[in-house]
């Protein structure tokens, strides 16, 4: 058995509260499950008999599938739930939504709800286990594993490297992710972008600042380049696409200019032409398909780590039943 | 009206307007205040009141309440509302005119008046806006308002963002002599905003307002009243600039008087940590510099009032996520027990500092009757029990809503008894 700091609690809302030990036990849960999806049967069974619904109360392709691929290849019987409305409708119906579900003796939530609070929110008021992919601006854990998983394929390590989170890290769940995973991995972490997108007391997280994106790119290893969402020119946050990308895009003529072999991910889904220019996303440093690829496995991981399963004996679980 | 004589036997009398703190009787009849003395002669037929061990303050009174009706009668009434001030030792509220619809005409204000009447518990003072349907842009009719008993102006919650209007409005309250109570805050600089912008906001993904969006406003407020020589009320200051503007503009002169609440006194954004919407409020909970100057400024006399911003929202309402919930907390039944616990039991303020903060001075800034026990003063009289130890039970609360962030919080010292008019209209059992 894995000793008892290992154990996630009942839910996953956030990286913030997880440990660094907590964090490397789930990336390396999630090599033995990557090999799952490379089988002719990409069937496990895991999580036999559980249920789990994904409740997504804002629009997502690639989480939710991820997700739902994860949970499949775990033999989970799932039921998807989407909905969209206004942010009081959404707040009405969270808590009635809640109890529905706790009525019906669900084993386990992946919730994506516009609200930041809104995972925590939903797993103080069920007994099942609530996994939070993406809660307003709060955290994307998920992503952030996936990320950090990625680049520890690629790089072997992700202590002592330098990452940089490029773009709207005011409105993004996936920075403080990032931020919170990779600092307890040991790594160096910045920010850059335009300072309309960077949120107060962002260097009280222990994160350095950069303003012109020339300059993380010379400091970087990796750069994890963030969505700009179309609605943040509109809101003013930035003045145009265009400046965006001609100021803050990373293109391969700046990338030429590192002076070492840097990484490039992105969450997706990405603006080509603004933040990232196609010959970047396209490129040699891209790792961004591998990002997707990952994403199944670090879920399928906290999913059985989350179910009861210990980090040690997925390997085991893999085979028959649970670990 | 009470006919019958009542004495208050034996208190600790603490009334600062005559310099009086020690052991005194009481005497009220006729809905007055016949004297205060020591060993005083109780008329036949009077009630008396053994207040031995216990304080005897002129009746408090909390300038800034919202009883939401009428329109939002699920979350509180004018009823509901006056008993739980006179349980939480209150003898007076002001209510402010953000209801449903906006107290914006002398019947409305009639309204608001003849229900705090009906509710025999304390008295509730209407309110009227600034402008109407507080919309910021026309005056409402202030004078006739005011004859309809409103006691000052304001259009708390939609905070006046044209400076202009905020001119006419102190220049024409001026010529009544009541204050304009305002809500400082930028709403540009506060647009979607839900908490205090800072380290706290930035983890939990929620979006701040800055402390400058209220200091900006603080600013103006108290240049429009320095030219206009008009009356402003500030209401829940929350920042450290702005009690440093205040206490800067009273010793120009300036005429303004500004709260402290008791929730912006003893928390900082910490307590919306894990989303608490109960710590969900405006302007919102700030840093600890913010509260420490707050506290300073409460102490020092620059914010003279101690008003709660009592904001009574329905437990449905506050059960939503962070950004969903409404703004604002109950705090009229814990003011006391918190002002007690936590400033005078600690020797940081006299109990004739605490009366002057939440009875005198409230009275002299919105022209209110009582504020002290002089001969002649109206028969509201707060009975403090300040050793009283209790535990903040929202369940308890005679507010029909239970909003609070100080749940289970321990204190010391409760209100007793609370007289008004001459007439019992609370008296704790135990």
């Amino acid at each position: 058995m894995s000793p008892e700091s290992l154990y996630l609690g009942k839910d996953l809302v956030g990286l913030e509260a997880l440990t660094g030990e907590q964090i490397r036990a789930i990336l390396d849960t999630a090599e033995p499950f990557k090999e799952i999806s490379e089988r002719a049967i990409k069937k496990v069974p895991v999580l036999r008999g559980k249920t789990i619904v994904n409740l997504f109360f804002e629009p997502s392709t690639r989480t939710r599938i991820s997700f739902e691929f994860a949970e499949k290849r775990l033999s989970a019987d799932t039921v998807n739930i989407s909905s969209s409305g206004s942010s009081v409708v959404k707040g009405e119906t969270l808590v009635d939504t809640a109890r529905n579900l706790e009525a019906m003796r669900i084993d386990m939530v992946v919730i994506r709800h516009g609200a930041s609070g809104a995972a925590r929110f939903l797993a103080e008021r069920i007994p099942s286990n609530v996994i939070n992919a993406g809660d307003g601006r709060h955290e994307h854990p998920t992503q952030g594993l996936l990320d950090m998983l990625t680049i520890r394929d690629h790089r072997g390590r992700i202590e002592g490297l330098k990452v940089c989170i490029v773009g709207d890290v005011l409105h993004s769940r996936v920075a403080r992710s990032n931020i919170y995973g990779l600092l307890k991995l040991g790594a160096e972490v910045a920010v850059c972008g335009p300072r309309t997108l960077l949120p107060v007391g962002i260097e009280e997280l222990g994160v350095q600042v950069f303003s012109q994106v020339e300059e993380a790119i010379e400091w970087a290893d990796v750069l994890n380049i963030l969505r700009l969402q179309l609605e943040r020119m509109e809101g003013g946050y930035v003045p145009s696409l265009r400046e965006y990308n001609r100021i803050y895009g990373v293109s391969s003529a700046r990338l030429d200019r590192a002076p070492r072999d840097i990484l490039v991910l992105h969450p997706g889904p990405m603006n080509r032409g603004v933040e990232i220019d196609s010959d970047v996303a396209d490129g040699p440093h891209s790792v961004i398909l591998n990002q997707v690829t990952n994403g199944v496995a670090v879920r399928m991981a906290v999913l059985y780590l989350l179910a009861g399963g210990a980090p040690d004996t997925a390997e085991a679980a893999k085979q028959g039943g649970q670990g | 009206m009470s006919r019958r004589a009542m004495v208050l036997m034996s208190g600790r009398v603490v009334d600062p307007a005559q310099g009086i703190d020690e052991i005194r009787d009481v005497l009220l009849a006729e809905g007055e205040v016949v004297r205060t003395g020591v060993d005083l002669e109780v008329p036949e037929g009077a009630l008396v009141i053994d207040c031995a061990g216990k304080v005897v303050t002129p009746g408090l009174i909390d300038p800034h309440v919202h009883l939401r009706e009428p329109g939002q009668e699920h979350k509180e009434t004018i009823a509901s509302g006056a008993r739980a001030a006179a349980a939480g030792g209150f003898t007076a509220v002001v209510a402010m005119p953000n209801t449903d619809p906006v107290i914006d005409s002398p019947a409305l204000v009639g309204f608001v008046a003849a229900a705090g009447k009906r509710a025999g518990a304390a008295r509730v003072y209407p309110t009227g806006a600034i402008s109407l349907g507080l919309e910021g842009k026309r005056l409402a009719p202030v004078g006739e308002m005011i004859e309809a008993g409103a006691v000052a102006i304001t259009d708390d919650g939609h905070p006046v963002m044209d400076s202009g209007l905020m001119r006419l409005a102190l220049e024409y309250a001026r010529g009544f002599g009541i204050p304009v109570a305002d809500h400082p805050e930028d709403l540009g600089l506060s647009a979607g905003g839900h908490m205090n912008e800072g380290l706290v906001s930035t983890r939990l993904g929620i979006r701040g307002k800055p402390n400058a969006s209220e200091d900006v406003h603080i600013v103006r407020d108290l240049l429009v009243a320095e030219f206009t020589g008009g009356h402003i009320h500030l209401q829940h200051v929350s920042t450290a600039f702005g009690v440093e503007m205040i206490r800067q503009a009273k010793a120009r002169g300036v005429r303004v008087t500004a709260e402290a609440s008791p929730h912006h006194l003893l928390l900082t954004d910490a307590a919306v940590e894990g989303y608490r919407t109960e710590a969900k409020m405006n302007p919102p909970l700030r840093s600890e510099a913010d509260r420490a100057a707050v506290e300073a400024g409460m102490l020092d006399g620059t914010l003279d009032i101690i008003a709660t911003d009592h904001a009574p929202h329905h437990y449905d309402e506050k059960e939503r996520a962070f950004d969903d919930a409404p703004n604002g907390i109950v705090g009229i039944e814990t003011s006391v027990g918190l002002v007690l616990t936590h400033f005078v039991h600690e020797g940081k303020l006299s109990l004739s500092g605490m009366v002057e903060r939440m009875s005198l001075n409230p009275a002299r800034a919105f022209g209110l009757p009582g504020g002290t026990l002089a001969e002649g003063s109206p028969a509201d009289v707060t009975v403090l029990d300040p050793e009283m130890r209790w535990t903040v039970n929202a369940a308890d609360f005679l507010s029909l809503s239970r909003n609070t962030p100080f749940g289970g919080w321990e204190l010391r010292g409760r209100a007793a008894a609370t007289v008004v008019g001459g007439e019992v209209v609370f008296q704790r059992d135990d």
